[in-house]
């Protein structure tokens, strides 16, 4: 027997689409039975109060959840968010409500016995309520009591080997997409540098010293799986600078139909058979494919790898074999000043361990963002405020025409005082000498 | 229900206290297949919507079996997705960037039989519990947020909005016909702690009414500079005020000039501003991440206002679908949203997908604005 009557929330049961509501529900029966006989460390019915707090909010149409509320682990000032009821006299069972990020494994490949682990500790110590995963890629925990942070902390850290993410104005959990372990086109090991860069920098995620958050994200290759490039204030993303290579005899079976292009990805709709002239080197944005007498030529010195050729016949063309990454920089969301994209910044570096190429391009940003950036201001508003060549001067890299879309429209260019013959001190005296007032 | 230990201490919190060791190592965590070859894969196929054929130089062979899941699941969600795996993949699975899960195997039988299974278990309620889809030139699952389910600043419910949207769109998550894949992503506020400003379709949840200011208490909640710096077209100023016959220190909003970002509240808990009229959706599109073709994209605003209609937004889910059918019909191969509206022109996508253009949908925000007017004599009647 509920709770508490859900009747809006209950038509979102129906359909076909997996049922948040029905979940739900399946815990809150599970927890009142209590097979196993668990001694529940927060309130055993904390999903029968989120779904009637959820309820109340289908009808009031507002939130009630309250602002806010700093909670935490000792000695990290992240990965909690502290979370109350604003109606706790209701559902006392959600009053304190807390969520815990744990950091993710890269690629959110898991074993089942972790997974058991991790339910087994949020059934004892919180709602029973997760994300699979959070928009930043961490597991969500969600909903738990200040006392129990620390027990949970303890338990991930003895009985799990994990840690917690990020949170607050941090380094945020670095992601990344599943790279070289099942894709082809994954360029670097997107998942060990993922790895490295989360283990190198710690104290970051853990200890809040930025202006506001930090994003690294890492992609394997120009698809972007992992939106590197609009949700990262420093993008990894894979790619090569040698030549696609063509396996000619491939090429033959897509014209002739015994391979369906673009992997299958099509094939729910008749388009039609595959044209290799139309389809792929007409639609090629550098205009760098030559389809002739069955055979397929690329100029790839003029190729801007787009990955639509390779996307579309796999097994015909491979990314190159000089392979690195791109380095993009200053990605966010509209809040504060509108969306912003990552602009290029290294448009190539080598990806070997231990990164410290990379690495040293990270550390000059952050010397200079943590100095300069406003409180609560991204790198991409920092960038935009202070100008691109003050982030290529901080990162000792020098000005290339791949940094811009075009050039300038305006001649105000900022000269410094060295760049100008003679400097900048000069006399009135002798300006009048040679003219009148 | 008696207090249980695990072993921290609160007398002595540095006793035994591990900290700063990341993650697991995802190499414990891959399946054999999948460490044997990494690195060296040559090719994938799609197989059938939600099944993925991943071919090693080694000529080792993955099958993946793709499905569905709400984000927000429970550890009894959990535990038969384990127990799933623990059957067909030895103990092995994972999830993607767009909360499906993947669950591999070796042979194409075990692949069959796996989506069989996968497609045969429903909630008590009536879902599918695991649905089998969510590849190629298709809608899969929708990245979002917390909504009214967890978060303080939203302006409408995140898992109700996409549970009724995928309802809606179920059959582009379980077919790929469509001219290239459509990504659906939902955001509950402007914050956007989802991707939608670069998605091929975006729900963004919207506020429409300028803060309340809590007199009484907002001088003890808030610092003032911070509130008055939070906005972003300078709205809010520092000033006094009489409450109950005390001269407090609080702010005041000049309301014309509110774009309704609620960064405000973000910095400041006094100034609330969710509203159930006020709240409601926009809808947005033809941005996208990849560079393929065309370089990412921003989604660009094509419906400023939906009111919030829960528990089903019927409103959001139709506009959706027109959108999504006009763009099935009109685009071409590997054309993706953003792409064909360019082509076509968007005074005709309005046209086409039967949405009506207002004053809202030409940006009046900074320079950015400037760059989306029209400068030329080329346009469509």
């Amino acid at each position: 027997m509920a709770k508490h009557k859900t009747p809006l929330l209950d038509q979102l049961e129906s359909g076909p689409w997996p049922s948040f509501v029905s979940d739900i529900k399946q815990e809150c029966e599970n927890r009142a039975k209590n097979a196993k006989g668990v001694d529940y460390q927060v309130p055993a019915d904390c999903p029968d109060d989120l779904l009637g707090v959820l309820e109340m909010s289908y009808v009031d149409g507002e939130t009630h959840w309250k602002h806010g509320g700093i909670v935490g682990v000792f000695g990290y000032g992240g990965g909690v968010i502290g979370r109350y009821c604003d109606q706790p006299q209701m559902f006392p069972g959600v009053a304190h409500f807390h969520t815990v990020r744990v950091n993710q494994p890269s690629g959110l490949y898991y074993k089942t016995d972790f997974l058991r682990q991790l339910c087994d500790l949020w059934e004892l110590r919180g709602s029973g309520l997760t994300n699979m995963h959070g928009s930043t890629g961490d597991i969500v925990l969600l909903g738990t009591t200040t006392p129990q942070l620390e027990e949970i902390f303890f338990e991930l850290t003895h009985n799990m080997n994990n840690d917690l993410g990020g949170s607050g104005s941090n380094l945020r959990t670095p992601s990344c997409c599943l790279g070289q372990s099942r894709c082809e086109f994954a360029c670097i090991d997107t998942q060990q540098l993922c790895f490295d860069l989360t283990q190198t920098y710690q104290d970051e995620l853990h200890r809040p010293a930025f202006p506001y958050k930090f994003k690294f994200k890492v992609d394997g290759c120009p698809n972007g799986c992992v939106a590197s490039i609009a949700r990262s204030d420093f993008s990894i993303i894979g790619t090569w600078r040698d030549e696609i290579r063509i396996d000619q005899k491939a090429v033959a079976a897509y014209a002739g139909g015994e391979i369906k292009p673009n992997a299958g990805a099509h094939a729910g709709r008749d388009w039609g058979k595959f044209d290799i002239q139309k389809e792929v080197a007409e639609r090629c944005p550098s205009g760098c494919i030559r389809y002739e007498g069955g055979k397929l030529e690329i100029n790839n010195k003029e190729c801007v790898r787009c990955m639509h050729c390779i996307n579309t016949m796999p097994r015909a063309l491979r990314i190159g074999n000089d392979r690195g990454a791109s380095i993009l920089c200053g990605a966010k969301a509209p809040i504060l000043d509108g969306p912003q994209m990552a602009s290029l910044l290294v448009p190539f570096i080598k990806v070997e361990e231990p990164y410290s190429e990379i690495k040293e391009v990270i550390e000059n940003i952050w010397d200079w963002w943590m100095e300069e950036g406003k409180n609560r201001e991204r790198l991409g508003e920092t960038m935009k405020r202070l100008s691109f060549q003050k982030l290529l001067e901080v990162t000792n890299l020098k000005a290339d025409a791949r940094h811009v879309r075009e050039p300038r429209h305006n001649p105000y260019i900022f000269w410094k005082e060295e760049e100008v013959t003679g400097g900048w001190k000069r006399e009135i005296a002798d300006y009048r000498k040679k003219h009148q007032k | 229900m008696a207090f249980i230990s695990s072993g921290y201490n609160p007398e002595k919190p540095m006793e035994n206290r591990i900290t700063d060791i990341g993650p697991r190592h995802f190499e414990e965590f891959l399946p054999p297949v999948i460490k044997k070859n990494k690195g060296t894969w040559a090719y994938h196929e799609i197989l059938e919507p939600g099944v993925l054929l991943h071919v090693a130089d080694s000529g080792d062979k993955v099958y993946t079996v793709r499905c569905g899941g709400a984000r927000l699941m429970t550890i009894t969600h959990i535990r038969e997705i384990c127990d799933i795996a623990d059957k067909y993949c030895g103990g092995h699975l994972r999830f993607t960037t767009r909360n499906n899960i993947e669950f591999m195997v070796t042979t194409e039988d075990e692949a069959k039989a796996l989506k069989k299974e996968l497609n045969g278990r429903k909630f008590a309620g009536g879902s599918y519990k695991f649905p089998v889809g969510g590849t190629g030139a298709g809608v899969t699952n929708i990245v979002h947020t917390q909504g009214w389910v967890h978060c303080h600043t939203p302006a409408t419910d995140a898992s109700g909005t996409v549970k009724a949207t995928m309802d809606a769109v179920f059959e582009e998550f379980v077919n790929m016909r469509l001219p290239a894949p459509v990504r659906i992503a939902m955001a509950c506020c402007l914050n956007m702690c989802g991707a939608v400003h670069c998605s091929d379709i975006a729900i963004l949840g919207i506020h429409r009414k300028p803060p309340m200011i809590d007199h009484e208490h907002l001088d003890n909640m808030c610092e003032v500079p911070l509130a008055v710096a939070a906005c972003p077209t300078g709205a809010i100023r520092p000033t006094k005020t009489e409450w109950q016959g005390k001269q407090v220190n609080t702010v005041a909003v000049k309301e014309e000039r509110c774009m309704f970002c609620g960064n405000c509240y973000t910095m400041c808990p006094s100034m609330p501003l969710s509203d159930k009229e006020g709240d409601g959706i926009a809808i947005m599109v033809g941005g996208k991440i990849s560079n393929r073709i065309t370089r990412p994209a921003f989604s660009k605003v094509v419906v400023p206002f939906i009111p919030n209609e829960p528990p089903r937004w019927p409103t959001m889910t139709k506009v959706i679908k027109q959108i999504l059918d006009a763009y099935s019909k009109g685009a071409r191969k590997y054309e993706r949203l953003g792409d064909w509206a360019n082509r076509i022109g968007w005074e005709r996508f309005f046209e086409v997908c039967g949405l009506e253009f207002s004053h809202h949908l030409i940006d009046d925000f900074r320079d950015p604005a400037y760059y989306t007017w029209r400068q030329t004599t080329q346009f469509k009647f």
